[in-house]
């Protein structure tokens, strides 16, 4: 026998074990170049494709009025990103004629003699025509709209002193832009790891039970659960690595901000893909083929990443029951977290309780994976 | 101490435990013995090897491998038998050369270390070292799959039909193997469906649905045989075949190949027979003693 100690057996023998996963990964380009092309290809589909925020809108006007105010307006909403104007209308009636056509989003009305109200009476009135086929639609231009006039009339009537105005004055914080972004990177971080350490994982122990080689494996002195362990090693290392790709892509990509601690951030991505890698072994305990660590890998994690934990739903308007599905999925602490550190930019003082929740689940599933594992076929 | 004890082993599967795999077995190896399981598929072979290789309990019954018990010194024996099961097991992604350098560091020890002991083996596949596992031959890979689970140089060595699906010459160049191992001292327990492959083993162990026919030296097995056995061609066989039936010096008769095989009663001669064929007008008739085979003795046990 070579080795001498326990513990240089132990090592001699993992990191072999680790070696030869390497391989398969390496070898299996296809696979490979799926694991670490889905992030990028997720974070441009959905900065770029699906996104909710509407840029470059046609408007139309019809101005009654024609005067310095009305231009000035029609000019800022012009330069602004959200609209382009698209057409001078000199009735109501075309106003009904472009919505029919498609042509454009929003109609906006000036009665005559805008400046003269705006100048001597302090008020002047505008109408804001939105077709609301798409009611989100309508309901982001119209906002966009009233924020532009109010910029300014803010500006116009700024020097005086108005007798009893109320002005609401709207903040967004951490996102005034709204953007999408924010919303969903911490998303797709969280689906991209559950994916990569879940579901590979579970897959590649499967194959190795359906493959016979698990039955070398029990047969040889590596004790079983380093064998588990051992597979999970290198896909940890593939999900730093994509948890650098979509950070690099989204703070230079999609100039999405990054205003916490990196290394809380990086370090509370490391323990979800730990929590993920111990579900992973969890099922792969259970599975018999690799199809079914698929469809578990699937159906119990994927879907209700996607749809509960916040990502693409608000988890307050969901019924009772389903908040508290969402609770026990990781993925929703996570995508708190990430939300927490990385845009409202706050410490570990404020998220203790959602890292000690994950914790406590990787401790959990790990356990309980430990304990599932079969040191023998049946 | 015997390499190899099984003791009234019973497995069942199913949840109420409606198949039996193993109905009570028993029989013992010497040490250094290459000693063979015999018996069709579904005989209950690999139900067997695995038991005796820590992966599967028996439902009742013990087994011990070099002294060590299964369920009990299960870890032990994972350490020091080796086991080659009946399906290709390595993986067909690394070379041949990574696959024997990955086992080898399993099992806690290198290549170089017991060379001495796989290099009549390692040598056949050496020039394809550097080709994947999964791009060899069927031969070469019996002969991966031998290496890597001799690299350790395992008192007990299990090898679950490892010439099934294997042409005739590798087959033969497998067992010369074999030999070879028995003479550096490694007990081996070897299972196959192919009855002529029972003469070259020590001892074989005649298996059939669960239940052991027989344990003995293949030439026992043949001496065994008390029967006068003929065997009778003709220019049509299945016709023959249905007459050799009705015979009533015949005990049992069945084809064997270019010849049917007869096993005839005490007493009975093989010109009654050559008349009685004649008689129902058969063509081209050959009648001739013949030598009893394992193939014959099992069909005489599978009989009784």
């Amino acid at each position: 026998m070579r080795a001498n100690s326990p513990f240089s057996i132990l090592n001699s023998q993992f990191f072999a074990f680790i070696k030869k996963e390497f391989f398969h990964i390496w070898r299996d380009k296809s696979t490979l170049f799926i694991l670490l092309g889905m992030p990028v290809a997720q974070i441009i589909i959905f900065g770029f494709a699906l996104t909710n925020e509407v840029k470059n809108a046609k408007f139309a006007v019809l101005d009654q009025s024609k005067d310095v105010a009305t231009q000035q307006l029609i000019t800022e909403m012009d330069a602004s990103r959200y609209f382009d104007l698209s057409k001078n209308l000199t009735s109501y009636k075309q106003i009904e004629e472009e919505f029919k056509k498609g042509t454009v989003k929003l109609a906006v009305v000036f009665p005559p003699n805008f400046n003269e109200d705006l100048q001597h009476f302090n008020k002047a009135q505008v109408q804001l025509v939105a077709d609301a086929s798409d009611p989100n639609v309508a309901n982001t231009l119209t906002n966009y709209a009233s924020n532009i006039i109010g910029d300014y009339q803010k500006r116009v009537t700024g020097n005086r002193e108005l007798p009893y105005t109320i002005t609401t004055e709207m903040r967004m914080l951490y996102n005034p832009q709204l953007k999408g972004a924010f919303n969903f990177v911490p998303g797709v971080m969280a689906m991209v790891l559950l994916l990569v350490c879940t579901m590979m994982t579970a897959i590649t122990i499967v194959k190795e039970k359906e493959m016979g080689t698990m039955e070398i494996m029990l047969v040889s002195p590596m004790r079983p659960q380093l064998v588990v362990f051992a597979k999970a090693v290198p896909y940890l290392l593939l999900s730093i690595i994509n948890i650098s790709t979509i950070l690099l892509l989204s703070y230079f990509v999609l100039e999405m901000p990054i205003n916490g601690s990196l290394v809380l951030l990086v370090g509370e991505s490391i323990l979800f893909t730990l929590v993920s890698l111990s579900l992973g072994l969890l099922i792969s305990a259970g599975a018999a083929s690799q199809q079914a660590a698929m469809f578990i890998s699937l159906i119990a994690l994927f879907l209700p990443t996607i749809m509960l934990s916040g990502f693409m739903f608000p988890v307050e308007n969901m019924p009772i029951p389903m908040q508290v599905v969402s609770k026990i999925a990781p993925a929703s602490w996570y995508y708190s977290i990430v939300k927490s550190v990385m845009i409202k930019g706050i410490g570990l003082h404020a998220i203790w309780k959602e890292t000690l929740v994950l914790a406590g689940m990787m401790v959990f599933f790990l356990t309980l994976a430990i304990k599932k594992f079969k040191i023998r076929l049946a | 101490m015997p390499a190899v004890v099984v003791n009234n082993i019973v497995k069942t599967y199913g949840k109420k435990k409606e198949t039996t795999a193993l109905h009570g077995i028993s029989f013992e190896t010497a040490p250094g013995e290459l000693f063979g399981l015999i018996g069709p598929d579904g005989a209950g072979k690999t139900s067997l090897f695995r038991i005796l290789t820590t992966l599967l309990l028996a439902d009742s019954g013990t087994a011990s491998v070099n002294g060590l018990e299964v369920v009990k010194d299960y870890k032990a024996i994972r350490r020091k038998v080796g086991y080659m099961p009946g399906r290709f097991s390595l993986y067909p992604d690394l070379s041949v050369e990574e696959n024997l350098n990955f086992f080898a560091t399993i099992f806690n020890t290198s290549i170089e270390e017991n060379y001495d002991l796989i290099r009549d083996i390692y040598v056949q596949i050496e020039p394809f070292k550097k080709r994947r596992a999964g791009k060899l031959s069927g031969g070469m890979k019996q002969k991966l799959a031998l290496s890597c689970a001799l690299i350790h140089r395992p008192d007990v060595l299990f090898l679950d039909e490892p010439t099934t699906g294997v042409d005739a010459v590798s087959r033969k160049e497998f067992w010369e193997m074999l030999k070879g191992l028995k003479a550096q001292g490694i007990s081996i327990l070897v299972s196959t469906p192919y009855m002529d492959e029972a003469a070259l083993c020590d001892r074989v162990a005649l298996l059939q649905n669960g239940k052991i026919l027989s344990v003995n030296t293949p030439a026992g097995i043949v001496d065994d045989f008390a029967w006068p056995l003929l065997a009778v061609k003709a220019t049509s066989m299945l016709p023959l075949l249905h007459h050799i039936e009705k015979f009533e010096g015949a005990v049992n008769a069945y084809p064997f190949g270019e010849f049917h095989h007869v096993v005839m009663k005490p007493g009975s001669t093989a010109v009654q027979l050559q008349q009685f064929l004649e008689h129902k007008g058969h063509a081209g008739l050959i009648v001739k003693e013949a030598k009893p085979g394992i193939e014959d003795c099992f069909i005489a046990y599978m009989k009784n």
